[in-house]
């Protein structure tokens, strides 16, 4: 048992020391992205373009749902419309 | 309702039109520069799903309250619309935070509410489509609790501090320092309650055939 347990703090430790010694020391607050050294910073227009793109996109496709939509339920209707004028007769 | 989705149209798409010209000719702000310039399309997807929030919240209540169908018909519509605008506004902010904070995503309290109730307005769709009889009801109840955590999302910023910018950001930008900045964040968001109110039309429009249908079926299988 105790065996076991100093097997699993010494493997903890292992674990840990790799871990802590990859940390950047902390700053208290959240580094504004502006201050990160160049090779860190990511180009700002594909999120620029990816927003704009994906706020399009799907209402494009929301429209097209509408449209499908409305489609369907006036095709139903046509073809229950169909049914009582051969009910009548 | 239907006269008016033409005009509505025409102009909003005349504004959507224009609006990357009005972005474009804004100035970039000192810290994020150019991905700052997606504000204006998240600010105004935010705003629209508060009116489409709003719309629901109100026609929920009178569909409860006073036995509305016309109510029913605008609430389902608005919920809608308020799970379109919302992930409008989750998914520009994500992009946005990736750039400007390093991280997709933050568990901060502003965007925790904002994801709730967007959650709240995708079950009350699911409720509508999958609850069976008596789930209209079920579904005006959350519509009503769903658009009473508006006011708490809006605050959440300033009572609980957070990497999220607080609500003065807006403000300041209205003392007239910058008003490219300002005109293009006013722009954006009537373009976008324009889009709102289009897309609100013709969702009534569906909701409203959909319930001539219905009146069709009953009057086929009772002719009496």
């Amino acid at each position: 048992m105790i065996r076991r347990a100093i097997v699993a703090m010494v493997s903890l430790i292992l674990t840990a020391v790799p871990v802590l010694a990859g940390q950047q020391p902390a700053t208290g607050q959240f580094l504004p992205a502006n201050d990160l050294p160049p090779d860190q910073k990511l180009p700002a227009a594909p999120f620029l373009i990816g927003a704009y793109a994906f706020i399009w996109l799907a209402l494009m496709f929301y429209l097209w749902t509408i449209w499908r939509r409305l489609g369907k339920v006036e095709k139903e209707m046509r073809v229950l419309d169909e049914r009582q004028r051969s009910h009548a007769r | 309702m239907r006269k008016l989705f033409a005009p509505l149209l025409i102009v909003t798409a005349g504004m959507f039109a224009y609006a990357p010209i009005v972005i474009a000719n804004t100035r970039y702000e000192s810290t994020m520069f150019l991905v700052q310039k997606i504000f204006y399309f998240h600010f105004a997807s935010w705003m629209a799903w508060a009116a489409a929030i709003g719309v629901c919240g109100v026609a929920s209540a009178f569909y409860l309250f006073r036995g509305s169908p016309a109510g029913d018909r605008l609430a389902v519509a608005g919920a809608e619309l308020a799970v379109l605008f919302g992930a409008f506004g989750l998914v520009s902010g994500s992009l946005w935070g990736r750039k400007a904070w390093g991280v997709w995503w933050q568990w901060d309290a502003r965007l925790t509410m904002a994801l709730m109730a967007e959650l709240i307005f995708v079950s009350y769709l699911l409720v509508r489509k999958y609850g069976g009889p008596g789930a209209e009801k079920l579904a005006a109840g959350m519509g009503i609790f769903g658009a009473a955590t508006t006011p708490f999302i809006y605050k959440s910023v300033d009572w609980w501090r957070t990497i999220h910018p607080q609500t003065s950001v807006v403000r300041k930008l209205g003392d007239g320092t910058v008003p490219d900045m300002y005109f293009a964040m006013l722009y954006c968001s009537v373009a976008f309650l324009l889009l709102f109110a289009s897309l609100l039309t013709i969702r009534m429009q569906l909701e409203g055939r959909r319930a001539e249908l219905d009146r069709l079926y009953l009057a086929l299988e009772d002719p009496s």
